[in-house]
């Protein structure tokens, strides 16, 4: 009931919200978010890793095609799934009531049950409706809400991501017919479908889920929407997105490509790793020279995810567990930093770092608050970047000693612009701008003090965090391992 | 059979109501009747029954095909009442609709030549009527005649495709051309081939497939709206119904003789169609090229001779068919006087009226294929029976196809929640409403339980 109920509650919630509409909806969203917050809490606490299955549901939907409705959590996905229950409410909470409605609420909550879909889906097909039911709500989210010249920005994230998804779709179709007996979309029957395959027709499919993953992600050089995107989208729209949804892309290379076609991965999983690099570096050194502190966000973004990725080819223990880390870590930074220009924003108008300077003085808790998110970002000992970041350079260093030296570069670029965001915009003379730079607020300080404790304490006590993801990752990748054993 | 009785009594009652006057209760008395003919309709489920010497044939798809008509009509009756409201000449022209839908009634169920060309005429001719009933407009007689002028030609076609069967079979019994070409196999004379290569000219033309679809637009774009969205659903489906009947169970012996023209007629459809759709900015020419489209998914899973084809095309034109009546209901809100409606005509529709925008949205969400609306699943079925046969070339092309759909039908949804300054409060009536809501259920719930739904 309880598994049923954390997908389909913020669906509920959004109905009553169109069909009823509360006097004051950013209340009643926040309230049915929370409501999803303790309900997944519940089954965190529930939650047995080394007996995952009894949060299992499946129950037929569309005999005909083979599809059932069947969902369930493993550690990874409940991670995930916490991520995303966790942040909503913040993401709910942050926003100012000016213009929006309840359709804007409606939406971001039927995102969420998309996106919890997605973590939890056992079912090729139905994995796949939620992951396009994902993009519905964000696409107009972004498009009655975003910034200048959100038509053309956000129509092209649409067509990118929807055209990845197709091929994936192809792909589900083609793995079906593969599998044995009744067909059927099952996950472990895809797996063994993918599996039976040869090394040809697993690089086909390889390509066609990783591009929909990529795009997702993004992955060099599938990356070209995101920065837009992220800067056009209203604050809320681009915390959804970089916070979570990227995270759908992660988590279907762990879930879906790696155990279906694990030939196809050790075939092409240096291709992925390395254009996963060049991404890393380029993203980098595109963020060094940006003026815009939301854009040098978004290609910090490119360039964790690009990591994070990396790490997931090197089809290692480490690589995946500090893959799932780093999710976890990426999506408070991620939403942390994007709250901080908002503020900013919000106080001067303007996003472009050489106007700003002199914060320190005038807020010092909001510079403080800043610093200890930004140092999860750039990786520092003690933070929760650093526990991902370690373990990912350590599996690349692992799988070969110079991508390994390449991604690890990539830290000390992030803390190049990264530093020297923070150094233009906080610190230095104060400008015309920033003179009249007011402390948090009461609203501000309860969305930013919890993700800075967060990043903290995930940082110093990671874990819990580890431990959860620990027995699903070395369950997947056993199937991984045993199958590549039986084939050489 | 008794729906095909039921529905020309109706016919014949409509055009004495107006002597009897009974013209305002008569949409409402016609609408019951066809839903009552709907219900008598699936008495005869899985019965197969034959009527006068096998000149019709009622099986479980005949059926199904019969109340997906009528279903639609319901609707379009519903949609189309104010169109009604307007006309002075109201007992003609339902006698014209419902005359149109004995014809689309008897193609789903035809087992003789002579009765697919009887139901080809009786809609066609009824629709020609149909189209030009906008008598003090221009472009509703232009459509007239420029349909009526097509429509001869490719009746023409027809007829002579059923000569040159007649000729090399000796019959026009549907079952018996098809044992004669099993038993006959090598000794069938050229132009028997000729003929059905000429029958499938005739076809395409009704159900608009590339290179025979030049009319589809301007008489989209001509007829009365109402008219419009009669075409390109009750019409679409009668056509592919009688499509259906004659290519997957008549002409499949023969299938290598034809099957690789109606291959490349299916991908061309697909193709051309998606690329002129990206150019119209009238919304009704945009819609005319969109059924082409649509018409191109469905030859898709035409062509792959598979028996499921029938439940599949049967989905598709039934999630197709909703979305366009819903797409419908909302551009007869839209339609002011003469004018067409045009993509700035759409401008800030979603302040002006949201019911009408999401209406709208969901609908073309539906046309594009986005789970988890009702045309996924229908483009999805598509999808799969071409994957289970093979067809990844053909596959490849329908998605393709089918992103640059998502293209010309977001350009609507994008101008739809644009902001504009003369953006003004619009009224709307409860009956469309309710209809709005019907309409945006079923998509939702053929997208979501589709189970409900495949009957075939």
């Amino acid at each position: 009931m309880l598994t049923l109920f954390i997908i389909f509650w913020p669906f509920f919630a959004a109905l009553l919200l169109f069909l009823f509409r509360p006097q004051n909806a950013k209340g009643f969203a926040f309230l049915a978010s929370l409501l999803e917050l303790a309900a997944s809490f519940a089954v965190a606490y529930l939650f047995d890793p080394s007996n995952s299955s009894s949060f299992d549901v499946n129950v037929p939907w569309i005999d005909k095609l083979g599809v059932s409705f069947s969902v369930g959590l493993d550690g990874i996905s409940l991670l995930l799934v916490l991520l995303t229950t966790v942040l909503v409410p913040f993401i709910i909470y942050a926003g100012t009531n000016e213009n929006k409605s309840h359709t804007f609420y409606g939406l971001i909550l039927l995102m969420q049950m998309a996106l919890v879909g997605v973590f939890m889906a056992r079912d090729g097909f139905l994995f796949y409706t939620f992951w396009e039911l994902a993009l519905i709500p964000i696409y107009f989210i972004c498009l009655l809400w975003g910034g200048e010249n959100r038509a053309k920005v956000t129509f092209k994230f649409f067509v990118y991501t929807l055209a990845g998804s197709l091929f994936m779709l192809v792909g589900l179709i083609y793995l079906y017919y593969q599998t044995e007996g009744t067909h059927s979309f099952d996950i472990q029957k895809l797996y063994k479908a993918g599996q039976s395959l040869s090394l040809v027709e697993q690089s086909y499919l390889f390509w066609a889920f990783f591009l929909a993953f990529a795009i997702k992600m993004p992955v060099f050089p599938f990356h070209t929407w995101q920065p837009d995107t992220y800067t056009t989208a209203p604050f809320q729209g681009t915390m959804l997105l970089s916070a979570i949804m990227l995270k759908m892309g992660i988590y279907g290379l762990i879930r879906w490509l790696l155990p279906m076609v694990p030939l196809g991965v050790a075939e092409w999983g240096y291709t992925a790793i390395v254009l996963s690099v060049i991404g890393i570096l380029y993203a980098s050194f595109i963020a060094i020279v940006q003026k815009d502190m939301k854009r040098l966000i978004a290609y910090s973004s490119i360039a964790h995810v690009g990591l994070i990725s990396a790490g997931v080819f090197t089809l290692s223990k480490i690589g995946i567990q500090g893959a799932v880390i780093q999710m976890i870590s990426h999506g408070v930074v991620v939403f942390g930093l994007f709250y901080i220009v908002e503020v900013i924003h919000s106080r001067t108008k303007t996003n472009v770092m050489s106007d700003l300077g002199g914060i320190r003085s005038k807020a010092p808790a909001f510079a403080s608050v800043f610093l200890i998110i930004l140092l999860g970002s750039i990786a520092l000992p003690f933070t929760s970047g650093f526990v991902g970041e370690f373990l990912l350079i350590n599996s690349l260093v692992n799988y070969k000693l110079v991508i390994g030296a390449l991604a690890a570069v990539s830290t000390i670029l992030g803390a190049v612009y990264m530093l020297r965001a923070f150094q233009q915009s906080i610190l230095g003379e104060e400008s015309s701008k920033t003179s009249t730079f007011a402390e948090l607020t009461t609203q501000e300080k309860i969305v930013l003090y919890p993700i800075a404790i967060i990043v903290l304490v995930i940082g110093i006590y990671p874990a819990p965090l580890l431990a959860l993801s620990e027995p699903a990752v070395d369950q997947l990748l056993m199937i991984v391992s045993d199958y590549l054993a039986s084939v050489k | 059979m008794n729906a095909l009785y039921i529905i020309c009594g109706l016919g014949i009652a409509s055009l004495v109501a107006e002597i009897v006057n009974l013209k305002k209760w008569l949409v409402v008395l016609i609408t019951i009747g066809i839903a009552t003919a709907a219900a008598v309709a699936t008495l005869d489920w899985n019965t197969t029954n034959s009527y006068f010497n096998d000149m019709v044939v009622i099986d479980n798809i005949s059926i199904a095909f019969t109340v997906l008509i009528c279903l639609s009509a319901v609707l379009w009756f519903w949609l189309s009442h104010d169109y009604f409201k307007d006309e002075t000449h109201i007992t003609d022209q339902s006698a014209l609709v419902l005359f149109a839908l004995v014809g689309a009634i008897i193609l789903t169920c035809f087992n003789n030549m002579s009765m697919l060309f009887l139901g080809i005429e009786i809609l066609s001719i009824s629709l020609y009527v149909l189209a030009g009933s906008k008598k003090d407009s221009i472009f509703s007689t232009e459509a007239a005649f420029k349909y009526f002028l097509m429509g001869s030609f490719a009746t023409g076609f027809l007829l002579m495709g059923i000569a040159l069967i007649y000729g090399a079979t000796g019959t026009f019994d549907l079952i018996k051309i098809s044992q004669f070409t099993a038993d006959h196999h090598s000794t069938l004379p050229g132009f028997f081939f000729a003929g059905v290569l000429l029958v499938m000219v005739g076809m395409a033309f009704k159900v608009s497939a590339v290179p025979f679809h030049f009319w589809a637009p301007d008489v989209y774009q001509g007829s009365p709206l109402a008219i419009t969205a009669f075409m390109s659903t009750i019409v679409k489906i009668a056509a592919f119904s009688a499509f259906l009947r004659l290519f997957l169970n008549c002409f499949s012996v023969v299938q290598n003789t034809w099957l690789f023209t109606l291959q490349a007629i299916a991908i061309s459809t697909m193709i051309v169609s998606s690329i002129t759709a990206v150019y119209q900015s009238n919304i009704k020419r945009l819609l005319a090229y969109s059924s082409v489209g649509h018409a191109g998914y469905v030859l898709l899973a035409l062509v792959t001779g598979s028996s499921d084809a029938n439940g599949v095309i049967f989905y598709y034109l039934f999630t197709y068919s909703v979305a366009s009546l819903l797409a419908f209901t909302v551009l007869t809100q839209l339609e002011k006087s003469d004018s067409d409606i045009s993509l700035t005509d759409l401008k800030g529709l979603f302040k002006s009226s949201p019911i009408l925008a999401v209406g709208f949205t969901i609908a073309l969400l539906s046309m594009a294929g986005i789970p988890p609306l009702a045309g996924f699943i229908g483009k999805y079925l598509v999808l799969n029976l071409a994957l289970s046969v093979g067809y990844i070339g053909f596959v490849i092309v329908a998605i393709i196809t089918s992103l640059v759909g998502v293209y010309y039908y977001f350009k609507l949804i994008i101008s739809m929640f644009q902001d504009s300054p003369d953006a003004k409060q619009q009224s709307i009536s409860i009956s469309t409403r309710l209809l709005i809501y019907v309409l945006v259920g079923l998509v939702l719930l053929a997208g979501i339980l589709p189970n409900v739904f495949q009957v075939i």
